[in-house]
């Protein structure tokens, strides 16, 4: 039976691909059908893994089996019901409470965090010396990142146009991005194609039998 | 009151996470310590409530009969499903309120909630995803045009970038004499992605990380109160 | 008219070179090349962490993607697990998207294979699960491990779990690795768990986010090694001894890449005829 079922399910799974790539000639029944039942599949896991690897062990469990030390956690319950108010119009106020503790808390968190790796850490990173290093591939590399990382953070900060002078810092953090999105755009291919060689691998090998 | 007391408690919250940052010790650091752990309970709620509007929002969509209603009843089906399966006997090793369904895995080769995962959502989610992969390509095809020195700057990048990930990088520049042996492709690429990219991407981070310090800071002072939606 | 005309061309050249591309990935699925990879430094800098660390650490494997990035992803899973476990390391796997705790059954489960009975579940590894929150939740990991975890996937309680005995925060963790999709993933594990507590971090990304992790990756130890893409789980394969999934679809992958770049010649040959005509007319125009 086991077995059955899983052949059933190879030839599901085969039906469900199709559908998404019958896309490609054009949008059609088979594709919006799919699409929906993905958002609907989507959204109920979701909820279950919430359930039960948040709501229930978090919360529900403590509060049953020993009220008296996890009280405190009906805070957070009530507080999480006034998040659900959000859907009744009338009463959408109510769930800026819990919206307001997590955006202070969170803000808080990125700040601290952001400005330590993303600030001190990085700028720690760059101030290097190139000399450093005994190979000359290393010093031009690291005198490179030094002048991409200013010239990068000129043009950031520096919106107005600038003229003359200092429009050199400009272009060239200009020429450092570009060769950075050229550099994103090829890994993206490299990620979209990776993408498609697992479903075509799938048809091939699980559905077709092509390949062993 | 409506928009007043969660300033405050946005206020509070953040100066609580701030102070404990510096003073860890008891009670800031039994305040971060609850408040951290309350979030993810109010997360949790947050989800549910994500899930109802989808809800809410097919409904009104399958009542008002707006254009493809008809599919919106599939993704219904589809959640009714799922979220049944896995409320009754649970996913992988966590039992459901029927328990662990061994007599249904028995038969089916796995819990129903895993093989609609197996064998429904990876698929499809994958596919949808692997789409992207023609679209890049006709994109190629298109929009990668010789033009100004910029644009020229990018598409060289991504050419040997993209050439330098490829096994063939390593056999067509093999001929180039060892003591120019970073202008070989694999070389060049590494080279490209840990200088010049490493710079462009680091700029990037700092300012956005200085962009993050301010949009925290308004939060927190109350200035930005958007998240309230509205000044009601 | 010659707008209809237009759009018909373009959409008969699209789908030609989506024919084209579905070839350019299957064949060499049929017909393997053989082509082979070399590693690279980042690579072998995460492959240096886990070879490093001694045996019997605990360590976090954090499973934050979801099935549409499987075939990347999921290879290098599978690859660190066997590396964690030949190192005997005690894993800890938890997941910040909530797929990602199916993700990690999957890939323990494929890797149980080579390993057999001598791998406990509880004992040398154990699935923590989902939990939403991304920095928060790390934050609150280094106050309190079992607040956040009170109890696995099987719904074990923390305390009775052997390989959680002795560990009370993150703090005792040797190193995480996690494989990210996203957000929130690996920029959060780099934030919170190496720049707050200062736990060596690795991570596995899609190629897409791998360039903006690259930062990351310098004299301050943020991020002990990096694997972006297929490429790089093949590498990690390599490394390791073995041909998996990520090796096999270097292939395709390969010839793909080639494929597109011979669309950006055609796609600049094309511009430059158009060019060339257009002021061909022109000149005729102006006699």
């Amino acid at each position: 039976m086991a077995e059955l079922m899983k052949t059933i399910g190879i030839w599901l799974s085969a039906y469900f691909t199709l559908s998404i790539f019958s896309f490609l000639y054009k949008d059609n029944p088979f594709y919006k059908l799919a699409e929906q039942i993905f958002v609907g599949l989507s959204a109920a896991y979701w909820l279950v893994y919430t359930i039960y690897n948040i709501l229930i062990p978090n919360l529900f469990n403590k509060l049953f089996t020993d009220f008296a030390n996890n009280w405190i956690l009906l805070i957070p319950m009530v507080l999480g019901i006034m998040m659900l108010m959000r859907m009744f119009p009338k009463l959408e106020w109510v769930s800026r409470y819990p919206m307001a503790i997590m955006i202070g808390t969170t803000a808080a968190i990125a700040m601290l965090l952001s400005f330590q790796s993303d600030f001190l850490s990085q700028i720690a990173a760059t101030i290097v010396n190139p000399f450093k290093f005994s190979s000359p591939v290393d010093i031009v590399g690291t005198i490179l990142i030094i002048i991409g990382t200013i010239c990068g953070i000129y043009f950031f900060y520096f919106s107005k146009k600038p003229e003359g002078f200092y429009k050199i810092p400009s272009k060239v953090g200009i020429w450092f991005l570009m060769v950075s999105f050229g550099a994103s755009f090829g890994y993206t291919v490299m990620a979209r194609i990776s993408l498609l060689i697992g479903r075509l691998d799938f048809l091939l090998r699980d559905w077709l039998h092509i390949i062993k | 009151m409506k928009s007043k007391i969660p300033q405050f408690l946005a206020f509070i919250s953040g100066v609580v996470i701030l102070v404990a940052a510096f003073i860890p010790h008891t009670p800031f650091g039994m305040f971060e310590e609850t408040l951290t752990n309350w979030f993810m309970i109010i997360s949790s709620f947050a989800i549910l409530l994500g899930q109802s509007s989808l809800i809410q929002s097919n409904l009104a969509k399958i009542s008002q009969k707006a254009p493809d209603w008809k599919y919106h009843i599939a993704t219904l089906v589809s959640f009714g499903a799922m979220l049944i399966f896995g409320l009754l006997w649970g996913m992988e090793n966590t039992p459901g309120i029927l328990g662990q369904g061994e007599k249904i895995a028995e038969n089916l080769g796995a819990k129903p909630f895993d093989y609609l995962f197996e064998y429904a959502f990876m698929p499809l989610s994958s596919t949808m995803f692997s789409l992207l992969a023609f679209y890049i390509a006709s994109a190629a095809y298109r929009a990668f045009i010789f033009k100004t020195f910029e644009s020229n700057l990018l598409l060289i990048t991504a050419v040997i970038v993209m050439l330098g990930r490829t096994s063939f990088a390593t056999v067509l520049t093999s001929w180039i004499p060892d003591s120019l042996h970073f202008l070989r492709l694999p070389e060049l690429t590494d080279f490209i992605m840990q200088y010049p990219n490493t710079a462009a991407q680091r700029a990037i981070l700092i300012s956005a990380a200085l962009g993050v310090v301010g949009a925290s800071l308004r939060i927190i002072l109350g200035i930005e109160r958007s998240y309230l939606g509205g000044d009601k | 008219m010659s707008n209809d005309i237009n759009l018909t061309k373009t959409l008969r050249e699209r789908r030609i070179i989506f024919l084209l591309l579905v070839l350019a990935v299957a064949i060499p699925i049929i017909f393997p090349l053989g082509l082979k990879t070399h590693s690279t430094p980042l690579t072998e800098k995460a492959f240096e962490l886990i070879e490093s660390t001694p045996a019997g650490s605990p360590v976090i494997i954090s499973f934050d993607y979801d099935p549409s990035t499987v075939t990347e992803l999921q290879p290098m899973a599978i690859a660190i697990i066997e590396h964690a476990w030949r190192k005997n390391h005690k894993i800890i796997a938890m997941a910040m998207w909530p797929q990602g705790s199916q993700m990690a059954d999957m890939a323990f489960a494929e890797v149980q294979k080579k390993f057999g009975e001598e791998k406990v579940y509880g004992v040398d590894y154990v699935n923590l699960g989902y939990k939403p929150g991304g920095m928060v939740i790390i934050q609150a990991m280094g106050r309190n491990l079992k607040t956040v975890f009170p109890k696995d996937t099987a719904m074990i309680d923390y305390d009775d779990i052997p390989i959680l005995k002795n560990i009370k925060t993150i703090k005792e963790i040797k190193y995480v690795v996690s494989l990210s999709a996203g957000d929130p993933g690996l920029r959060d594990w780099i934030m919170t768990a190496n720049g707050k507590f200062g736990i060596p971090v690795a991570g596995g990304t899609t190629a897409v986010s791998a360039p903006g992790f690259l930062p990351y990756v310098n004299d301050q130890n943020q991020l002990s090694g990096l694997l972006g893409g297929l490429k790089a789980a093949a590498e990690y394969e390599l490394l390791l001894g073995y041909e998996g999934t990520a090796s096999r679809g270097m292939n395709p992958q390969s010839v793909a890449h080639i494929f597109i770049l011979m669309l950006i010649v055609a796609g600049n040959i094309r511009v430059w005829r158009n060019r060339k005509k257009e002021k061909m007319a022109k000149e005729v125009k102006n006699g």
